[in-house]
């Protein structure tokens, strides 16, 4: 193990900003990225549904 | 012996695609949540301090992968639009589309990133050198398949059109690829590569590899989903779509 306390590792050598600037921006993009996936698959369900053929009744 | 084939053409129909991605996200997902908790505890907690860099050089474990990916899933998008092209075969397009999004969040996170890396390391944010002019450029690329898909109405002539512009932006990727050798760029030259010995002390390269591994799964899980939402909102009309938006 590399960090003494919790501390030291959230400071990353005075870097912290930067190396938690990245991770959070990727955290923040796989959520949204998943999040807008969840809606549009939503918005898909909620249209009404639309027979070329016989309908299935 | 008999010689058990999977025919691949099988999946070409959406509806066996569909089947198939739904039983594969979820083995996607999982090694990608895994091996992403493993290459940031490698990465962030095990791994030395960087001699030159000290700890900023940890961006690396996420710029890198997401480098890498902005860069394949580009040739696997030109690589559907392709076989859209020749074929005129709908889910190769749908694929295409599918992976667009993912492509140009991936570029976004490299650009990102390595802003970040580069203020502490270089002093600036940003500079106009090859490897990342060429990198914004692949940014922009994305965003004009997705900006030109949605602009026209008619889908088969959206496909074609952006399919048109997938393949004739190709070009670029090679550019990126090899811009730090063919420019004296202040982008480093690559630390990893088939050829030679990786310049990286072992923890780092292996949490490194296991990042890019993680990203690879992320990739094809959200490409995927995102495949299976195209094929339903562009197969609406079928019946199978309709059982299956109203099962849920």
């Amino acid at each position: 193990m590399m960090w003494a306390n919790g501390s030291q590792f959230f400071a990353m050598g005075g870097y912290g900003l930067y190396v938690w600037g990245s991770i959070g921006m990727c955290v923040l993009a796989v959520a949204t990225e998943l999040g807008a996936l969840v809606l549009r698959r939503r918005a898909c369900r909620q249209q009404p549904p639309e027979f070329d053929g016989e309908s299935t009744q | 012996m008999p010689v058990h084939r999977i025919n691949w053409f099988k999946y070409a129909a959406p509806q066996n695609f569909f089947a198939l991605a739904g039983r594969l996200i979820p083995w996607f997902s999982i090694a990608a949540a895994v091996l992403c908790v493993a290459g940031l505890y490698l990465g962030l907690w095990l791994a030395p301090t960087d001699a030159q860099q000290g700890d900023a050089y940890r961006i690396i474990f996420v710029h890198v992968p997401a480098a890498w990916m902005s860069m394949v899933v580009y040739l696997a998008m030109a690589f559907w639009a392709a076989i859209g092209l020749i074929f005129n075969s709908r889910l190769s397009y749908m694929l295409a589309s599918a992976v667009a999004p993912t492509g140009a969040w991936m570029t976004f996170l490299a650009l990102w990133t390595g802003a970040l890396w580069g203020k502490p390391t270089w002093g600036t944010y940003w500079v106009w050198d090859a490897r990342l002019t060429s990198e914004l450029v692949l940014l922009f690329l994305y965003f004009g398949f997705m900006a030109l898909h949605a602009a026209i109405d008619d889908l088969r002539r959206a496909d074609r059109s952006a399919a048109l512009l997938a393949i004739v932006g190709v070009v670029n990727v090679p550019i990126i690829y090899f811009s730090v050798q063919w420019w004296n760029t202040l982008h480093q030259g690559a630390s990893v590569s088939l050829t030679k010995a990786p310049s990286m002390a072992p923890p780092m390269l292996i949490g490194m590899l296991v990042m890019a591994i993680a990203f690879w799964m992320y990739c094809i899980a959200v490409s995927l989903a995102r495949a299976r939402t195209i094929i339903l909102e562009r197969e609406r009309h079928a019946r199978w779509t309709q059982r299956t938006l109203g099962a849920a």
